[in-house]
């Protein structure tokens, strides 16, 4: 397994120094091989690590404030597998994509050295290397958002660079905190002083490590980044970030609220439950009125790692009381929505970019009629958005059954709190599970199905194929997922048991064959096939008892007319119902402008309306921030002021004062 | 009896039931046409008309609209095909079911929600207003049935221990006075409200309306004929008959064979179509009463049911 | 609610009892009645008339005289029906969308002329805006004459259809 650690290592420095070097004609090419062969290597070193190897690098002195300490047990390679997966999959992708935007040197230096920061995280052992390994995560991403131009990327660069450095603080404040008390920095030697540290301290070290690894999950209120940034970066990033950065938070969480601080008391996971289903609730909403393609993806990722939230937070609960093989299937079902989640994620992703890239838009209400244009592109588009609305036989509905499973069985969890915890907890899951419907059967009828709305629609044509390539990797993924989840039940308990929590290994056998869990069964494969089968038996009867040809007629269209494209309904007139039922959540803006003639007031000459659905989170929580952070930097500003001597009086009473007080308590 | 656990007689309880649904399914909805049609004062077309209109369209031209695409042409063949699975799956003649142990109550749900979700892309696949309309109001509808599903799922699987649904019928059959308690009363008036709203009848949807600002379901069959219209109307009627056996066999059990005699099979299957037929009238009787409710105040009916859902669970753990 | 029940218990079955019959289709349409048997989908297309055919068409589906009975149903989409029932003489506006309400409906389709107006233009032929009688449009099938004509002579004529 280090072997392949290496070769992972080896191949994404050679990417990114020959992306410094190459001619344009052979760069892109070049580099996004080397990259695939990066995330594959990647790939199968977690492979090696779900199959129970672990592996264990310590140098302690390359690095100022710390050694490299480095250590690969089963919980990393879930992280592994899905990072090094995803990033091959959209590296062939971006073989096609990067040839016409991003062809550039510094985004080709850069996108290998992302990929490897991502495979570098989830094995660091110490708090130094897993704090160098995020910052280099959250410069290259941030330098990859920013490759594009206009004034939308460069605020989503802004609102990222400041949230993710914000997280990286609150992270460094929580794990320097938790490395003092423990007088070590090693994740083993944190561990293990773990339980003579105080309750208080451990509380506010989750407190702080929540609020850092939490922002990068995704997790409201803490999101505002995410439908920023993600759909202004290229898309083979987007798909990156979305599917395997994202779940770099939760990985934190896990490693840090299990292994490192054993479990800690109840409301720590309590507050992550309700936060998760809170994020899930609220993503699915603004992804259900989102007509923007990859800003409704991006709500969907929230909504996404919500529910992975609500499942490790209610594996800590059930932990807590006692219930080890539940909370383990919780855990497990979390990690497996993490893996689904990863493999529908990206394929939509790519599948948008693809649109992106051919139509040159990415508004819901301008596409249409691409299925015709794009067969293979929609079909795969089709596929993951089955596994997004996680209906049967789309690669989410394994992983939600598993965690609708562990939360229903936790009704033997005594107390109160827990008993009402539960309910509310499968009601943000059901809720989200069907508006997660909703959502993706706008995503893809609207964009995929029926006429082309705008010239651009029209424009489109099928992708080359190494984007279909990496797309179909990704598809490949999801229909494994989707029929034969339970294929990798021994590996999830081995991630399980490798987190800190009891029952790992019964947790695995239980999601084995065919996904039992504690007395339901379930067997996607055959539900599947015995619907497509029937599907398959009735065609031939039709074609046997009813009259063979088709006879080609035009659309029914009353009569009066023919129907043309501004007829058909668009993706926000789908999602208007939905609106309005959630009208006190989403608060749209709309705006109407009547310009009368200039001779009568009773004669209109223009008529604008304009409708807005803003991130009401943002409103309410953030600009007020926003503006307190102005206000007291403008009473700093006068204690700055910018005059040299004023510093230079400074900093001489700041030492004058420091020597007396040296003095004096002598 | 193979890896899968599916004996031989399982296999012959599920194909039994599937044919009974697909035969039966079209007289119910005859049975609820004449009901009504009684009630109204006329003497409607008969129990077996519903058949006769298949056979017809059966026998008409198939047509291509154009610009209609795979999603709108197989969509009709999802239908019935999930209404079948569906029917191999539940336990409603007898509790030893061959896809009993494979799909159990939330994948019954998921895929009720997939065939609605395939009908709603192939009214988006039209290209006309109507099926847009039709495929926007439907998705609204089933997103926001779905949380008081799973919380009567949670509900009643979480006295029994098991989602299967075997299980949950076979421990309602046994114990009757479980079936009496304020958990499975309050789930019974929940689920019954969201068997209203997935199958498309008054007060949420009025299944003969021919008012377009009125139609859910309806607007996005509007652009299918012939042998796709039977199959479409087949699956409707197929899906009305499948949630009905569900809520019945959920909450009223009795008379379904437990055993693995070939009388019980039939005696439960009898009883099966009795309760059926009986829900059905009860439900047209109650039609003829009702009036469709505005589109906007169909989520206010659909909380209300969450709102029984929640208290059903909440009297499941506190009240055993 | 009460109030309904009692109605509906006092007044009872309102449906008058069927006429004998149906007359045996004329030959042209036989094979097609052969196939539809029994059931008749029915879309009522207006092309311009000034409701008094609508108005008995209504009463034919009624509860009095019940068409139901006979297997026949209105749908909402000529794409659902068998039998066209138009009524009006057709206005210039509602050519084109009387022609193509014809080729959405699927064969066998029949088509039934309501009316004297539909037949040949009854009171208004010679107007401005009338294009034609329905048979200079789409083939007519069957004629109801009358102005307008008895609900019992609509159904004599969808009973031919649907023979039952």
């Amino acid at each position: 397994m280090g072997l392949w650690l290496a070769v992972a290592g080896c191949a994404g420095l050679l990417a990114a120094g020959s992306a410094l070097v190459l001619p344009p004609r052979i760069r892109v090419g070049l580099v996004g091989v080397v990259t695939a062969v990066a995330g594959a290597a990647g790939a199968v070193a977690g492979g090696f690590a779900l199959a129970g190897h672990t592996l264990t690098l310590q140098a302690p002195n390359p690095l100022p404030l710390g050694g490299v300490y480095l250590r690969v047990d089963a919980l990393c390679g879930v992280f592994l597998a899905v990072t090094g997966a995803v990033v091959a999959a959209a590296a062939v992708y971006g073989i096609g994509y990067f040839r016409e935007h991003g062809s550039n040197r510094a985004v080709q230096a850069v996108w290998p050295l992302f990929a490897l920061a991502l495979l570098l995280v989830p094995i660091a052992a110490s708090v130094s290397t897993l704090l160098y390994a995020w910052e280099l995560m959250a410069l290259t991403s941030l330098l990859l958002v920013c490759s594009g131009h206009g004034a939308e990327t460069r605020s989503a660069g802004v609102w990222y660079a400041v949230m993710t450095h914000l997280g990286l603080v609150t992270v460094l404040a929580g794990l320097v905190w938790l490395a003092a008390a423990a007088h070590t920095e090693t994740f083993a030697g944190i561990a293990a002083a773990a339980p003579g540290i105080s309750p208080v301290v451990k509380g506010f070290v989750f407190a702080l490590v929540l609020a850092g690894f939490g922002s990068k999950a995704g997790m409201v209120p803490l999101h505002a980044w995410l439908p920023r940034a993600h759909p202004e970066a290229p898309s083979p990033v987007s798909a990156v970030m979305s599917a395997a950065m994202v779940n770099l938070g939760v990985y934190g969480l896990v490693r840090v609220g299990f292994d490192l601080l054993h479990g800690g008391s109840r409301w720590w996971w309590l507050t992550l439950l309700l936060l998760g289903a809170a994020s899930a609730v609220y993503g699915i909403i603004q992804a259900a009125v989102a007509s923007d393609l990859k800003r409704l993806l991006a709500y969907s990722t929230v909504e996404n790692l919500g529910l992975i939230l609500l499942a490790v937070g209610a594996a800590g609960v059930l932990q807590d009381s006692g219930q080890q093989l539940l909370a383990a299937l919780a855990l497990a079902a979390g990690l497996l929505h993490t893996a689904t989640h990863g493999a529908f994620k990206t394929l939509l992703f790519l599948g948008a970019g693809s649109v992106l890239r051919t139509t040159g838009t990415r508004d819901l209400d301008e596409l249409g009629g691409l299925r015709t244009r794009m067969p293979v592109t929609s079909g795969l588009f089709a596929l993951g958005a089955l596994g997004a609305a996680a209906l049967p036989g789309g690669a989410g509905f394994p992983s939600e059954w598993l965690l609708l499973q562990s939360l229903i069985h936790g009704r033997v969890v005594p107390g109160a709190t827990v008993l009402v915890m539960l309910p509310v907890a499968v009601g943000a899951v059901a809720l989200s599970a069907g508006l997660a419907v909703a959502t993706f059967v706008k995503a893809l009828g609207t964009g995929f199905l029926a006429k082309p709305r705008s010239r651009a629609a029209e424009r489109a044509r099928e992708a080359p194929a190494p984007m279909l390539l990496g797309m179909g990797a990704a598809a490949v993924a999801c229909a494994g997922f989707a029929l034969v989840p339970g294929l990798a039940g021994p590996a999830l308990g081995r991630a399980v048991a490798a987190s800190g929590l009891a029952g790992g290994q019964l947790a695995g056998s239980q999601i084995a064959g065919r996904l039992s869990a504690l007395g339901s069964t379930l067997a996607p494969l055959l539900v599947v096939g015995a619907v497509a089968a029937l599907v398959v038996v009735l065609k031939g009867l039709l074609r046997i008892t009813a009259r063979a040809q088709r006879r080609a007629a035009v659309l029914w269209d009353c009569g009066a007319g023919p129907l043309t494209a501004r007829m058909e309904y668009t993706a926000t007139s789908f999602a208007e119902p939905l609106q309005r039922v959630f009208d006190d959540v989403l608060a749209p803006e709309s705006d109407l402008d009547v310009t009368p003639h200039e001779e009568s007031a009773y004669l209109v000459e223009k008529v604008a309306y304009s409708r807005a659905v803003p991130d009401r989170i943002e409103y309410r929580l953030y600009l007020p921030v926003i503006h307190t952070v102005r206000r007291a930097g403008r009473v700093a500003g006068i204690v700055a002021n910018g005059s040299v001597h004023r510093y230079l009086g400074y900093g001489f009473s700041a030492v004058i004062v420091l020597l007396v007080a040296l003095a004096a308590t002598r | 009896m193979n890896a899968l656990g599916i004996t031989a007689h399982a296999i012959a309880v599920s194909l039994i039931q599937v044919i009974a649904v697909v035969l039966g399914a079209p007289l119910l909805v005859g049975l609820m046409r004449q009901v009504r049609a009684r009630m109204e004062g006329r003497v409607g077309g008969g129990v077996l008309q519903p058949w006769r209109d298949t056979r017809k369209l059966l026998r008409k031209e198939r047509l291509d609209p154009d610009g209609t695409g795979p999603a709108f042409r197989t969509a009709p063949l999802v239908g019935v095909a999930v209404g079948a699975v569906a029917a191999g799956a539940i336990p409603l003649a007898a509790t030893g079911t061959a896809l009993g142990t494979s799909v159990d109550l939330i994948a019954v749900v998921g895929l009720l929600a997939l065939s609605s979700a395939w009908l709603a892309l192939a009214g988006l696949d039209t290209a006309t207003a109507f099926g847009g309309m039709g495929a926007s109001r439907e998705m609204t509808i089933a997103a926001l049935a779905e949380p008081t599903v799973l919380m009567s799922v949670f509900a009643l699987s979480a006295r029994v221990g098991s989602t299967n649904l075997p299980a949950i019928v076979a421990a309602g059959a046994a114990n009757a006075g479980r079936l009496a308690s304020p958990a499975s009363l309050l789930a019974a008036v929940a689920l019954a409200v969201v068997v209203l709203a997935e199958t498309g009848r008054l007060p949420v949807d009025n299944p003969s309306t021919h008012l377009e600002l009125t139609m859910v379901h309806e607007a996005m069959v509007l652009e299918y004929s012939g042998p796709d219209l039977a199959l479409v109307e087949l699956g409707a009627a197929m899906r009305l008959t499948v949630l009905l056996g569900l809520w019945s066999s959920l909450f009223a059990p009795f008379g379904i064979a437990t055993g693995t005699g070939p009388g019980a099979l039939l005696l439960g299957l009898a009883v099966f179509a009795a309760k059926t037929a009986l829900l059905g009238v009860l439900l047209a009787a109650g039609e003829v009463f009702t009036a469709k409710l505005r589109l906007f105040r169909v989520p206010e009916l659909l909380a209300g049911s969450f709102l029984l859902g929640v208290l059903a669970v909440a009297a499941s753990f506190f009240l055993n | 609610m009460r109030n309904l029940a009692r109605t509906i218990l006092s007044v009872g079955k309102v449906a008058e009892p069927a006429p004998p019959g149906p007359e045996p289709a004329p030959a042209d349409l036989d094979g097609r009645v052969r196939a539809l048997r029994g059931s008749a989908q029915v879309r009522c297309v207006d092309a311009g008339s000034c409701n008094g055919c609508e108005i008995e068409i209504g009463q034919a589906f009624g509860p009095v005289y019940d068409a139901e009975r006979y297997g026949a149903r209105i749908v909402a989409s000529p794409r659902h029906a068998d039998v066209l029932l138009v009524t009006g003489p057709v206005t210039r506006n509602m050519a084109e969308p009387l022609r193509r309400t014809y080729e959405a409906a699927a064969e066998p389709k029949v088509v039934v002329a309501v009316g004297d107006c539909a037949i040949d233009c009854g009171e208004f032929a010679g107007a401005y805006g009338v294009e034609g009688a329905v048979g200079d449009v789409v083939p007519v099938d069957l004629a109801v004459p009358g102005c307008p004509p008895e609900p019992a002579a609509i159904i004599e004529a969808l009973r031919r259809v649907t023979g039952r």
